[in-house]
Order: C-alpha cells, then structure tokens, then sequence
C-alpha cells in the first residue's frame, strides 16, 4: 500500500515544488510590477524588509507562475504584513497558525504554489508546534522565516532567537533563556529543504528562494533581516566589508567549503572523531577540505554545519544546508485518495449509508 | 422443553461488566438484532475514560443500554427490565437502576470471595437475599462457555472471552431475536482467525441452546416490530450519522470535504469515520493539535473545500482564535464541538450541554457564529447539512453541537433518498465586481451580506485578506472608527438574517391549552418528549417545543414564549440557554437542570413539569 503510494508520487509528480502549478506562458511575461499590490507599504524607513520584498517581487515572475495560483500565508508580526504588497492572493491570519492554515490549502490544491511568511516570534515561540510539523510532514510550502532576532511589532521584547543576556523592556537585567538556532530546529524537525540568507544579498537571496520554491516538500529558509529600530546593526558582522569575508561561510553544492580572505579558511574533518573542523587552507591543502554536499542524506551532516553559527553573531555559513528528496504528505494524502478510487471505484453514498444491516418497511 | 411465549411492547436491557468483557460490542449486536426485526429503539453505552480500569472495580465497568419496542421509542429508558451483570462490580454499580421486580442475569463464575470483595461486598449478594426483590437467573457464563468450547484449539484465556457471546446468544434466544446478522458480523471480524471465529460463533449458539434447554428461563419473549414510515432503516450513532451528513452536505454543495482534526474522546470517531472515505475524495488531516486543525480547515475552505473541523469542549477552547479570524475572514467552516463534562478534561466519556456559552460568547470581539444542536442521534446528519447550508451561504463558520450521548447512542435511521437531501448550491467569484473593474473581496450580496468567495487559482480577483479590521468593500486594512462600528453591525447582522432562512419554532400542544411550555436543545429532546408523552396520557396539559437552531433563534421564538404563563428549560448544565432567552427576550424561564453525565429521566422531568402545572393552575 505505501509502496504504490511513494511510487506512484515518485513517477508521477516529478521532483518540483512548481510541478501542477500552472504557468503563465509564453507571450504574456509578468514583471515586477505584476506582483506589487496597490497597498502602501508601511514598515519603518530602513527595515529590512524593504529588501527581501523587492526581491521577492523581483524574483517571482521569473518562475513564470499565474500570480493568480501563488498563495502567501503569513502570521503576525512585522514581517507578516508580507502578504499585502504582493498581489497574489494573500492571507495574513493569527499569531503562528500560518504553517496551519498553509497546509491546509497545500493539501487541497496542487495547482497552488503556498508560501509561508513568518518571523522568529511567529514561527519559533508562539507557533513552534506548527512549523516543526509542517517539516516533519514535509508538506509542499516554502517558509521564509524573517529572523531580527528580535519582537519589533511589540516594540522591542527579545525574542527566542536573541542572544542570551540581551537587554530589553521586558528583560532589564538580561534574557536568560538559550536562543534557537533555526537552522538547527529545522533540520531537528525532519526538514528536507533548509536555507539561509541575508536580506543584504539579493543575489544569495534570490539563489536560496529559487531553489526553495523549485525544491518538492516543506522548504526552510532563514532570512536574517535587520530591525533598525529594536535590533539595528545585528547582523553587521555579515555585512560590514571589514568583517563580512572573515564571518560568512557561503555554502554552495559540490564545492570545497572555504571562506576568509582568499578562501583562505576551510571546513575539514578531525581524523579521529570524524568532526567538522575549521582549518587553514595552507596548512592542509584544498583536497582535505569537505566538499559541500547539499543532497546529503545524513541530516547529521547539515545540522554539524549549522552548528558552526558562533553566537551572537559571528561566523555563520548561508545557502542551501540541505535539500533531499522525501515525499510530501499532500502528494501522498491525493495519492490515497486516487489510490482508493482507482481501487475501490468512486464511492456511492447510497450504498455507504445502507451499511451492512439495512431493512425495508412498506 | 416446550416453553411459554410472552408479548411485551417494551423491554430495557442493561450489559455491565469489566471494560474488557466486550460489553458495548455485545450491546452493539444485540442492537443491530433488533433493528433488523423493526423494533423501534435507543441505545446508550456508559465506559470508563481509562481503556483498561483495573479488572473487577468499580470504576472499571462498562455498560450498554437498550430500549426496544413495538412503537416509537424516544429514549434509551430510564430503569433498565432486565440487567445482565458479568461480575460483581457490574451488579453493585448498576443494580440501583434496576426496575424492582426486574431480572437479573449474573455470571455466577465471577462472584468468587476476591471479587466481592474488591467491590466492597461483605457478603455474597446472590445468597444473602438482598436480591430478593428481582427475578434473579444464576448463570455460570464462564465456566458454561468454557465446556462448550472443549475441543477447540484456543487458549482457556481466549475460550473465557467469548462468554460475552454466549451471554448474546442466551439474550437472543430470550427476545426472539433474528442471529443471521450476528453470525455473519462475526463471520466478517475474525475472517482472518478461522480458530476465534470458530469459538465465538459455539459460544453465540451454545448460549441461544441453554436458553432452550435450561428450566432456569420459562418464558420466552417476544416484542413485535414498531410501525414506521415507510422507508429503508439502518441503524446509526450520532458520531456516525455526524460525519455521512458532513459527507452528504459536501455531495450537494459540489464541494470536496476537508477534515481537520485532534482526536479527543468523543469526538474520535467522526474522524476515524471520515478517514475511511477516500473513495468519496475525502481528505481528513490528523493535525498536531487541535488549533492546526481548525487551521488546516479554514485553509481549505480558503482554498474552496468545505473546511470542518470535529472536536470537544476542551478542543473549541484552543480553536477559538481562529473561529474569530474566520468570522472576520467571513469564510465558511463548519466546527463540530462533540459535548462532555466539563470544566477542563471533566468527564471525557460522560454527556453534557455545557458548552453553548462557550460556542456562543467565548471569543474575543464582538464574534457571532451560528449554532446549531442535534436532537437524537440520526438528526445529526440532518444537522450537518443545515450547517454547510448556512456555512455556505452566509460564508460564515457555524458550530454544530451535539454531544457524548448522541455520539454513541443509536436509533434506527430512515435512510434518506440522496437526491431528495437539499440541494445547497454554492458558486464562486469569478469576474471582478468593482465599478472599475477591480475585485472587491467584501462587496456583499444585498439579502445574505455575504461577501464573494474568491478562491486562489481565479484570475483578476486576486487579493489580500486577514485579520485585522477591513474596509467594507475593498477588504483593504481600515483603523476609520466608523468602518469598524459598521463591520462590527453588519457581521452581526449578517448572522440575524440568517433567521429569515429557517423554519419557525414549531410547538406541540396537542390539547391546545396548555399553559406551560417544554422548551429543549440538543439531546435532552428524547427525555422530554417522553415526558410530556406520559404527562399528556395522565391528563396533564403541557406544550413541547424544541430549538435546533441556537443563534439566530427562529423569528416567532419569542412570540413563542410569550404565549405561555410558565417556560421550563431543561438543560444538562446550569442554565445556559435559560441564560440566552431570559436576556434576549425578558421572558423569565424557569430552568431545570442535571449535570451528572448521563441524560436525565423522563420520569425525573415528568415529576418535576407536574408539579409545575400544578402550580401554574393554582395560581
């Protein structure tokens, strides 16, 4: 029975997150202009989000989709006033549910391309629950999860990704709680698609969304996203021309994972435990380098990356850590479905309500 | 030996014994037995919360009711004739309700010194006479069952546990009841293991031949079928009825059917029922708690699927954010709240009326949401569909109410004509409908105010929705002060004119003078019907009326109330609807109310409306 079901999706639906979605062909291209909503746009002069919209907007028409079969759910939060300024269909529904309420739309149409825009509030305190579940069922939705490290609709209460010991309204003397490193929750909840990337970097970032979308099944991607009110200057380190080269470990598929002024740094593994270690290129050579292998079934292995993050904010790798195949669980549910009629035949509510121990009275 | 034959019209038959001792699925047969004969009937099982309560206690005893007979039966019977106890704990916790001069059917095998005395009994209750006012039948179930399964190649263990079999096959044989459904039932369950199918089916038969064969039972039984309409008859639980009417709704509406769902006790078996149905293009979703599911639900009927989602008290409490964005989203969603004891986990498998104030008020802003309640056990189904209607119509989440009794209680259920069922017609946006050509997700249909449903995947109409206060019209974010006092008004009133779409509340005063008024919701109809039918036959006056729907009510109820000089609503909680008309319509109602977990007494609710008549009279 699960064997039908898993093959059948596996020959049937192709590995892209845009399959059954339909396109708007040739002739009729959208731009930029397509996808940009009527509604003023009403975040604060210089948050971050400014960015990741342009190039989300940017980005969008060039998968060729009808805008009208792309669905944005978001949250609460500022980054959930995402949905808006898109003119897609969008629902910006109630604190964390978004994942929730996604898959519901995910299972009932596969004609739809479903997009989750959520914060680090929404999406790891409040929703935790949902995100973790719409990973583990590997459901075919992209997340960006807009992580500022911080509550900005609420005006500056840390939050679960803030550093330990940071000072706000509601933690004068100090936050005491463990931040979550998303990527490493992510990977924790069975992801199949797990990313990271900068709102700075529109190139990096339009590389991540594209293989988000493109990727079958629940897509993860953190988007650090800078709060210039609450939290500005949180990702400096990754942005400053000083520091940036030193800091981000740009993760690209089949290639020596390196970084540093002329690459000069580079991930190898310890001879014994068999650990990831940062080492010097010039000491080892390029040939002990690990080469990065997003397709890596182990998710050991991307989550051993994700640990490379030095809190606060210092060395930090972004792209793509993993993207493996999996069924989703909305292929395999229609799957069922068309697997009991195919099977059974279509039902017949007559014959279903007489049951087995019906009587006549004349 | 030739034995005596009796015609009953009516016969209450209660099974308790261990959690284990399969007392539901014999009640269940024993049911479906009697159905199939045409006997008019009501079931109500009561079981422990805890799957497997330790064996032979008290709180570990599960039973099943059954009330049939040759005319219209309206409640599972408020003493039982007949109890069939198969330990002692099942004697001890059920004896009390016993009709005196009833029968009692023990299994002697079990009344062992450590049984009666996990149970308190210091003495042994079948000899030490204080059975004296019963007709009591000494049976040695276990050991009888045993014998009869000699020779077979199962263990002793697995020969002791058919005897609920042989108890099945001796109550069959008593009641005259047809077993062709029975063995073929068991034919179906144990196809796979030839050796239980074998035991249970001797066990069944060699019950029904003790019956015949032992001088312990003299008489045997008869009731004869009930008239019914004519029509084709099942018999169907409330859970049952619950998820085939949401099946049937979702045929009409044209609408393939979502369920999001958490399973909660007792609400389960809308969801495993549903399940079943993928055939049907069913699609249910186990979310990983009760908010993902009604989440999962509103998604889909974003996505234009007909979104319900099944659950109980403790389930609507967590769904209640977003029963609140689906109001202001004004998109339909059916939610099913299966009632139990509350407050907080309360009584998980026990029945109550407790939740209408939470279904009706418990939201923040002002919220309404329709709310309809079932009345019996098939009237679920009919339920449903007036839910989807509404749902569909007024593009609006509604609540169906039902409860633990309706649930697993059964009555036999005149199996509608699919095409006769109404045809709730549902159409979706699909051309821009502003002035300039632009789509307007909340310009409203002028005698519904129901907004469009644009569903994703329609060109032009794409736009933005959610849950902060919207400009009437364009949907576009609005903080105008006097938008929101309009959009407050007019989800409210979108609500009240759904009054104009359901029947008026109908009374039943067959003397045409009485001067108190019945007035029920949701499962309490049986009892009080039956109440006011004894009261009517005794010479007493009182008219009967029953709501179904809660919010709106109908538009003449409080004409309705005003008509009488004293309203009585019996209610299992403290007053809840007694609540709503009293601030609704100034008519000061008198409430009666129980919240033990099980439906009250017709005979309880007769004393009480007699004295009441009494009272009105001499005033």
């Amino acid at each position: 029975m699960t064997g039908t079901t898993i093959s059948a999706v596996e020959a049937g639906l192709g590995p892209s997150g845009l399959y059954g979605v339909p396109l708007v062909g040739e002739g009729h291209p959208l731009g930029k202009k397509d996808f940009t909503s009527d509604q003023e746009v009403r975040w604060c002069p210089g948050c971050g989000d400014y960015a990741v919209l342009a190039a989300v907007q940017s980005f969008l028409p060039e998968l060729g989709l009808r805008r009208e079969n792309i669905v944005f759910v978001s949250g609460i939060g500022c980054s959930s006033r995402f949905p808006y300024y898109l003119d897609t269909y969008g629902m910006h529904s109630i604190h964390g549910r978004a994942p929730a309420i996604a898959s519901g739309i995910a299972v009932s149409r596969p004609d739809l391309s479903v997009w989750v825009v959520t914060g680090d509030g929404d999406a790891l305190s409040i929703g935790g629950n949902h995100i973790a579940h719409a990973l583990r069922r590997n459901i075919n939705i992209t997340i960006l999860l807009f992580n500022n490290r911080i509550y900005g609709l609420t005006k500056g209460q840390y939050s679960p990704t803030s550093e330990a010991g940071k000072i706000t309204k509601s933690t004068p003397m100090g936050s005491l709680d463990t931040p979550f490193n998303p990527v490493s929750f992510a990977i924790g909840s069975e992801a199949t698609f797990v990313a990271r990337a900068l709102d700075s970097d529109r190139k990096q970032l339009t590389a991540v969304l594209r293989a988000a979308a493109e990727h079958r099944g629940a897509s993860f991607v953190e988007i650090y996203q800078n709060c210039p009110i609450f939290n500005d200057g949180a990702f400096d380190p990754l942005k400053s021309p000083d520091t940036r080269d030193e800091q981000m470990i740009r993760l690209e598929h089949g290639q020596p994972i390196r970084w540093g002024e002329q690459g000069r740094h580079g991930l190898g593994r310890d001879p014994r435990s068999g650990q990831l270690v940062s080492v010097e290129v010039a000491d080892v050579g390029e040939e002990a380098l690990v080469v990065h292998d997003d397709h890596n079934e182990d998710p050991a292995y991307a989550f051993a990356l994700s640990r490379l993050s030095d809190p606060p904010i210092g060395r930090t790798p972004v792209g793509v850590f993993r993207s493996v195949r999996r069924p989703t669980y909305d292929d395999m549910a229609r799957e069922q479905v068309a697997h009991a009629q195919s099977t059974q035949g279509p039902g017949d509510l007559a014959q279903l309500f007489a049951g087995k121990d019906s009587w006549t009275v004349d | 030996m030739l034995k005596q034959t009796q015609q009953l019209h009516r016969v209450v038959i209660r099974l308790a014994g261990d959690s284990g001792d399969g007392m539901q699925l014999t009640g269940d047969r024993f049911t479906a037995e009697s159905a199939v004969l045409g006997n008019d009937l009501s079931t109500l099982p009561n079981y422990p919360a805890e799957i497997r309560a330790p064996a032979g206690t008290l709180p570990g005893v599960s039973s099943f009711q059954v009330h049939f007979a040759d005319h219209d039966v309206l409640t599972p019977g408020d003493a039982p004739d007949v109890l069939v106890a198969m330990n002692p704990a099942g004697l001890k916790a059920n004896l009390r309700d016993l009709r005196h001069g009833g029968d009692v059917i023990v299994d002697t095998d079990e009344f062992t010194k450590r049984n009666l005395a996990r149970v308190g009994y210091e003495t042994n209750p079948l000899e030490d006479g204080s059975l004296d006012g019963y007709q009591v039948h000494k049976v040695a179930l276990t050991s009888l069952t045993v014998a009869a399964l000699e020779g077979h190649e199962i263990t002793k263990k697995e020969a002791e546990r058919a005897k609920n079999m042989f108890a099945l096959g001796l109550l069959s044989w008593l009641y005259s009841r047809p077993v062709e459904g029975t063995e073929a039932f068991l034919r179906a369950k144990f196809a796979a293991r030839p050796e239980i199918l074998d035991a249970n089916l001797t066990a069944f038969r060699a019950g029904w031949s003790y019956g015949e064969t032992t001088e312990d039972f003299a008489v045997i039984y008869q009731v004869q079928p009930a008239p019914m309409p004519p029509g084709t008859y099942r018999n169907i639980n409330g859970n049952t009825a619950l998820a085939y009417g949401l099946m049937a709704a979702a045929a009409r509406c044209g609408l393939p059917l979502f369920l999001g769902s958490y399973p909660i006790t007792p609400a389960s078996d809308v969801l495993h029922e549903l399940s079943k149905h993928k055939r049907f293009g069913v699609l249910t979703f186990q979310a990983e708690d009760e908010i993902a599911g009604v989440g999962a639900a509103l998604g889909a009927s974003y996505a234009g699927a007909l979104g319900v989602t099944t659950t109980s008290g403790p389930g609507v409490a967590l769904k209640t954010e977003t029963i609140g964005l689906a109001v202001t989203l004004e998109l339909p969603l059916i939610i099913c709240d299966v009632q139990r004891g509350g407050p907080s986990t309360g009584l998980p498998t026990k029945t109550e009326q407790a939740d209408l104030l939470q279904v009706m008020y418990g939201r923040n802003g002002e919220a309404p949401v329709p709310v309809l309640a079932a009345r019996s056990p098939a009237d679920c189904f009919d339920v449903a569909i007036e839910a989807a209607r509404i749902a569909t119509a007024y593009r609006t989440p509604v609540f169906v109410l039902t409860d633990g009794y309706l649930a697993n209680g059964s009555e036999p259920w005149r199996i509608p004509v699919i095409e006769e069922l109404p045809a709730l017609q549902v159409s979706f946006a699909t051309e821009p409908n502003g002035a300039n050509g632009e789509f307007l997700p909340y310009l409203r249909d002028p005698q519904t105010l129901a907004r469009p449903w644009a569903v994703p995947g329609t060109p032009g109409l794409e736009h933005r929705i959610g849950g902060i206060e919207k400009a009437d019209g364009s949907g576009n974010i609005s903080y105008d002060p006097a938008n929101h006092d309009h959009m407050v008004r007019v989800r409210a009133e979108k609500v009240e004119r759904i009054a104009e779409s359901i029947p008026p509340l109908e009374v039943a005063d067959p003397d045409g003078d009485a001067r108190v008024l019945v007035l029920g919701w949701g499962s309490t109809y049986g009892p009080i019907a039956a109440a006011c039918r004894n009261l009517r036959e005794e010479g007493v006056h009182v008219a009967q009326a029953h709501l179904r729907h809660l919010n709106p009510f109908p538009s003449n109820t409080g004409e309705v109330l005003s008509r009488y000089d004293r309203v009585v609503v019996p209610e299992m909680n403290l007053g809840q609807l007694s609540l709503m008309l009293r601030a609704r319509y100034l008519v000061d109602v008198a409430g009666f109310n129980r919240v033990r977990g099980l439906p009250f007494t017709s005979t309880e609710l007769a004393d009480h409306l007699r004295t009441v008549v009494k009272e009105v009279a001499g005033a």
